[in-house]
């Protein structure tokens, strides 16, 4: 391998680049106007990035597939796998199934100011979910588990509500939550979850 | 230019198709804004409401916008170089490859068989001819991309060592932009969608399939754009009556513009469980240096702007703005433009900061934000364009320019009075790509005076497409005497451009960096899933 011939090509290009570079007349004015739009730039980027790598924040994004098709046989999403759990740990995971035209189950309960952890799936065709005024906000594609964590800070009753086109009754895609404060929630009991029961 | 009728014919057949699309497409959104309020109980039909808006944004999205920068393009190239189209029999048949394919997919989407909307979406599937029309339609507009980076290599064999005229330089990186971006949309169609339509595969991956679509999503937003800023940088100074601040900086400004807006689409993913984090991340910060050409054309056309308005007898700080040739459409047309730029390219930072996305994902914030972008700055810019081409492509005066003027003003106002609610309607949660609102829920009474106003913006809205459809109806088939001999005029620089190095004169090197970047940023995310074998979802109707 005869690298070095590359590298001092690679090396005159480059200086060849950057003296063709400073020659273009930029106005002084302009100038300063970039240099602040990079600033700009730099610390919005900044700021998103160290939140991604030092405080988590990042959008949903753990890759896990999922056979949508044959839900039914799967155990974890099987029907009495699906809402609240609460594990040993005290850790809540909440599983949820969407499908045309509804999020099952239809209702759940869950504390404020607590960890949660949404595992989502579709059962048919590409759904999303919103709750409005939160982040709970994720994609759910067929094939795919969406799982996203987030914390509730306000108690109240809010509707879960899909936000991406499913066919023509996408309109009808909805359910509710109740986010209860943390000292009036009570853990689900293990079995059965209940389905509709607060949908009147 | 002594005869140029068969290329002036060509741009205006371009144009014409273009615009009919257009005022077809406002028709429906008056009717969805209508509709989708639920004040008029009679129109509730979620079947009609979901063929309307996938018309509508196949319309708008792809039929205006293919068609407009196709016919203003092929008449830039010919009057910028000096030289007659390139194959003109060969642009003619791209021509009406494009129109085939606008009229095969026009009868699935009005029947109420593509009600997919202009973004797929599978494992739902439209009929077969939707996405086989979709593809000659893309197919017309490569064929317009091949003359116009032809045309700019037969320019610079014959002139060699000199200045490519900046707006051609726009107008070839707008082509090159165009052919790497809808490289993405293309192999969905090709590879995923027609097979699936057909019944020839009994699943899809709707992870590949977005992902590739992502690809298309950000760049064909600039190639939309890409003509609104060539009119800020080659028409607005001399229409204003000045000059082009710096010829070299904006040619910059569009190579960041093409090279930046390829690798970035994720953005439009930042939701979705098939991509991780950290090429969301990587794709997050692209999508901020996009913004960079932006904050630089925006100085560029103000700096244009104030020289102008100084020349015409400005005096201190901001006496220049009254001096300004407001009766002028395009001086007008790219203040008013500006204005919404400012605006849609705040919110457009706000979905685009990463984790933040989440509370405005797929809320009207979204269909608010682009109505205000596209909608706004860039088809504003379209009148603009067409009100300075149309007495030069007919050699007639405008019918009128005070009904132009009333015109521009009038869309500013509509798009203000239409997207300030829908924006608000987002962050007050409400979904977009919904037929009506039938929640069971308190929140939902606080939407109701918002979706009034916007009622009222998209009356106005149509009501200026109208009066611009008529002005230049009237502007060609009005009998006058008058001949118009005008001639386009593009801007001269503050500095005259004597060479330039190579790089800012010529595509090849940024074709190159686009592939290299594209591998990085798409290459292990489409790679993914061929490793990962997500099980297929099957088809389903809507």
């Amino acid at each position: 391998m005869q690298l070095e011939p590359l590298k001092q090509k690679c090396m005159q290009h480059l200086r060849e680049f950057y003296a063709q570079w400073r020659a273009i007349p930029i106005d002084k004015l302009e100038q300063k106007w970039i240099t602040i739009s990079l600033i700009v730039i730099g610390l919005f980027v900044g700021i998103i990035t160290v939140d991604a790598l030092f405080h988590s924040v990042n959008p949903p994004g753990k890759i896990e597939t999922v056979d949508s098709a044959s839900l039914h046989l799967n155990e974890e999403f099987a029907e009495e796998n699906l809402g609240v759990q609460v594990d040993a740990k005290g850790d809540i995971t909440i599983r949820m199934v969407a499908g045309r035209y509804s999020f099952f189950p239809k209702h759940i309960t869950v504390p404020a100011e607590t960890r949660l952890t949404f595992r989502w799936v579709s059962m048919d065709v590409l759904h999303g979910v919103h709750i409005p005024m939160t982040n709970m906000s994720t994609m759910i594609v067929p094939g795919y588990v969406a799982e996203i964590t987030t914390t509730f800070p306000k108690p109240g009753e809010y509707p879960m509500l899909c936000n991406e086109y499913c066919g023509l009754g996408h309109n009808h895609m909805w359910s509710n939550i109740s986010v209860l404060a943390r000292e009036d929630w009570v853990a689900p009991a293990r079995l059965p979850v209940e389905g509709a029961a607060n949908d009147k | 230019m002594t005869n140029d009728a068969a290329e002036r014919k060509l741009a205006l057949s371009h144009l014409w198709v273009a615009f009919i699309a257009f005022i077809l497409a406002c028709f429906m959104g008056e009717y969805q804004v209508l509709e989708r309020s639920g004040f008029i109980s009679a129109m509730d039909s979620p079947t009609v409401y979901f063929a309307s808006v996938s018309t509508h944004g196949v319309l708008m999205a792809f039929v205006l916008t293919s068609f407009f920068i196709m016919g203003s393009g092929y008449y830039i190239a010919v009057t910028s170089l000096k030289q007659a189209v390139w194959n003109r029999t060969l642009a003619w048949g791209g021509f009406w490859l494009a129109v085939a394919g606008t009229v095969i997919a026009a009868v699935p989407l009005l029947t109420g068989r593509a009600s997919v909307l202009y973004t797929f979406y599978p494992p739902i599937v439209a009929h077969a001819a939707f996405y086989i029309g979709a593809t000659l339609l893309v197919a017309g507009s490569w064929v317009w991309c091949a003359i116009m980076l032809l045309m700019l290599r037969q320019w610079k064999m014959a002139h060699p060592g000199q200045v490519v005229p900046l707006a051609m330089f726009a107008t070839a990186m707008n082509a090159l932009l165009w052919l790497w971006a809808s490289a993405g949309v293309a192999l969905e169609i090709l590879f995923q969608l027609i097979p699936l339509s057909l019944g020839w595969t009994d699943t899809i991956d709707p992870g590949l399939a977005r992902t590739l679509f992502a690809w298309t999503l950000h760049p064909i937003v600039y190639f939309w754009l890409i003509p609104a800023y060539t009119a800020f940088y080659v028409f607005l100074p001399k229409q204003a009556g000045g000059y082009l601040f710096s010829d070299e900086m904006a040619r910059l400004a569009f190579i960041v513009l093409a090279v930046f807006a390829l690798p970035i689409g994720f953005h439009h993913l930042y939701m979705d469980p098939e991509q991780a984090s950290g090429w969301k991340l990587l794709h997050g910060v692209g999508t901020f240096v996009v913004a960079l050409p932006t904050l630089v054309t925006g100085f560029a056309v103000l700096a244009s702007l104030e020289i102008a308005g100084n020349l015409r007898g400005g005096k201190g700080l901001f006496g220049w703005i009254g001096c300004l040739p407001w009766t002028n459409t395009m001086v007008l047309s790219v203040i008013l433009s500006l204005l919404m730029l400012i605006f849609g390219g705040f919110g457009g930072i706000v979905n685009a900061s990463y984790a933040m996305n989440a509370m405005v994902h797929n809320t009207a914030w979204v269909p608010g934000h682009f109505h205000l972008i596209f909608a706004g700055t860039t088809v504003i810019m379209y009148f603009a364009i067409a009100y300075y081409f149309w007495p030069m492509l007919v050699k007639k005066p405008l019918y009128s320019n005070a009904l132009a003027l009333l015109q521009l003003w009038l869309w500013f106002i509509g798009m203000s009075i239409l997207t300030t609610p829908w924006h608000v309607l987002g962050l007050l949660g409400q979904p977009r790509r919904v037929s009506g609102v039938v929640y069971n829920n308190l929140l939902t009474l606080s939407w109701k005076p918002y979706e009034l106003m916007m009622i009222l913006g998209g009356l106005i809205l149509l009501g200026s497409a109208c009066l611009f459809i008529y002005n230049l109806a009237k502007t060609q088939l009005h009998p006058t005497q008058e001949v118009f001999a005008g001639e386009i005029e593009y801007a001269e620089p503050m500095h005259a451009v004597a060479s330039l190095p190579e790089w800012l004169n010529d595509i090849t090197l940024w074709n190159k960096v686009i592939a290299v970047l594209m591998a990085i940023s798409f290459g292990y995310p489409i790679l993914q899933f061929f490793f990962i074998h997500a099980p297929g979802a099957s088809p389903w109707g809507f």
